[in-house]
């Protein structure tokens, strides 16, 4: 199968759906298209959704498509499930509680597996995300794997910045590392037809009334004129200023509360908008895009260089017969990259 | 990033009868052969199968159907395909299907059938050796 671009801008689902398919298996081919297509991204509305294991992200989802294809709006999910570290294989089920969606011409939902990838995404999700932007999917949901309290590369994806909480695990809120919390622009906590909901709120609201939740904003980490690389990491987690995240109480599997978080997503959108007027602020988000991209090509090239000939075999060699150390070899290694 | 292909497999569940329990033993035979296997649960219709598989672009969709429905099912969901111009997607099944309706389904498309009793190992080998990456 040849992918015509026009065909992927209009839409068509097969083209696209190949285009992800070579995006996810890494064929030489999805890079060019992505070249070219790069031009049409930054016009989707991209929002996160990160969480424990069954939090009920999915379901979630799935109601947030129900809201933004009643506006007339096209939406395209990426559901992240994780690979199986022993068979490399795995099971991917998000999209069981989305079916009711599967006959919507505008809906499209893609699976992925992360492949062996931690943060909570695949290495790929930026280019999906692109491709998905790009043939002109108006909203995109990011459902990240549920495995533990690392996954916040998201964020960094996503204009808006879901994190899904339960009730009834105790000191939870205190219990979950920093990380999650500030990333989410909305706190979702599902589940409130459980005990311990107004509780989980509370606990919230007061962690981010001492200022601990929450995005930092990028005004806090530019008064002092341009980010220093070392802000670099920070301000790609930035919120608009003036958010204050908020906290919203749903039971998904019901369709409880689901009018009230869709209204906190679109204050957060409207917010985003005005800061992406100015030039600072959308400097630093393609800043960290350019920088993920080029990080993957750096490792890339490397990766290629040990691969051709026996060059990786000859530096192990090398520590075998101690003749050198890892530390000169890696050094070797990078040096050699510049003069091919 | 060097290329890695892995066989991406729809498993579905047609019609109405109400366990899943062959299809998700399937499934996880598939997942521990090191596939990549997309789950969506009881009583899809034929038109929301041929969906999906397009969209998640898989290799191959396996239909599990033990209600006795497998002539009509799994014909229309390789009729689907081929409509969406989605040929290259292998359909196989499994059930209690009659040899006669075998031989006639294959016919109609459907690459292969395994009946009960066929060890997971067997539907592992056809896939591995029938079906390729896109
Ligand atoms: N009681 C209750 N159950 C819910 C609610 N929302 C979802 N569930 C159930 O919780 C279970 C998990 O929901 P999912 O939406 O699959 O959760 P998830 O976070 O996507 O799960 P993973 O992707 O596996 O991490 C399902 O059985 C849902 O029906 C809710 O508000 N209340
Ligand atoms: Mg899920």
């Amino acid at each position: 199968m040849k992918l015509e671009i026009d065909k992927l801008l209009a839409r068509d689902v097969r083209s696209g759906a190949r285009l992800l398919r070579w995006i996810d298996d890494g064929v030489a081919e999805a890079r060019a298209v992505l070249k070219v297509i790069w031009q049409h991204t930054g016009r989707a509305r991209v929002i996160g959704i990160t969480g424990n294991p069954g939090a009920g992200k999915s379901t979630l989802t799935d109601q947030l498509i129900g809201r933004f294809r009643e506006r007339g709006l096209s939406v395209a999910v990426v559901a992240v499930d994780p690979s199986s570290p022993f068979s490399g294989g795995a099971i991917l089920g998000d999209r069981i509680r989305m079916q009711e969606h599967a006959n919507d011409e505008g809906v499209f939902i893609r699976s992925f597996a992360t492949r062996g990838h931690l943060g909570g995404l695949t290495h790929t999700t930026t280019d999906v995300v692109h491709a998905l932007d790009a043939m002109g999917w108006e909203v995109i949901l990011v459902e990240t794997v549920g495995v533990g309290q690392d996954e916040v590369e998201v964020q960094r994806l996503a204009q808006t910045t879901l994190v899904v909480l339960t009730p009834g695990m105790g000191d939870e809120v205190q219990a979950i590392k920093a990380g999650i919390l500030e990333i989410a622009d909305v706190f979702v906590v599902n589940k409130a037809d459980r005990e311990g909901a107004d509780r989980t709120v509370r606990e919230l609201e007061q962690m981010l009334e001492m200022g601990k939740g929450g995005r930092p904003s990028l005004g806090e980490l530019m008064h002092h004129g341009g980010l220093k690389a070392s802000d670099l990491e920070q301000a790609d987690r930035a919120s608009p200023d003036e958010w204050v995240p908020e906290i919203v109480k749903t039971v998904a599997s019901r369709n409880e509360g689901i009018d009230e978080l869709v209204a906190a997503i679109d204050a957060h959108a409207e917010v985003y908008a005005k800061a992406c007027q100015a030039p600072e602020f959308i400097r630093a988000r393609l800043r960290q895009e350019f920088l993920e991209i080029y990080r993957r090509a750096l490792f890339a090239r490397g990766w290629s260089y040990l691969m051709h000939e026996d060059h990786l075999q000859q530096i192990v060699d090398r520590m075998l017969d101690r003749s050198s150390d890892p530390y000169t070899l890696a050094e070797q290694a990078v040096r050699a990259l510049g003069s091919r | 990033m060097a290329e890695e292909r892995k066989l991406r497999i729809l498993v579905a569940k047609p019609g109405l009868d109400g366990h899943d329990r062959g299809a998700k033993v399937v499934a996880r035979s598939l997942r521990d052969a090191g596939m990549e296997v997309i789950y969506t649960g009881l009583h899809q219709t034929p038109e929301m199968i041929v969906n999906t598989a397009v969209q998640e672009d898989v290799d191959a969709v396996g239909l599990s159907i033990m209600s006795g429905a497998h002539n009509v099912l799994m014909p229309a969901v390789v009729k689907g395909l081929e409509d969406k111009g989605a040929q290259d997607i292998a359909v196989f099944g499994g059930g209690i299907i009659p040899d006669d309706d075998i031989a006639d389904l294959k016919n109609k498309g459907v690459k292969a059938l395994f009946t009960p009793g066929t060890s997971t190992e067997d539907i592992i080998a056809w896939v591995r050796a029938n079906v390729k990456p896109k």
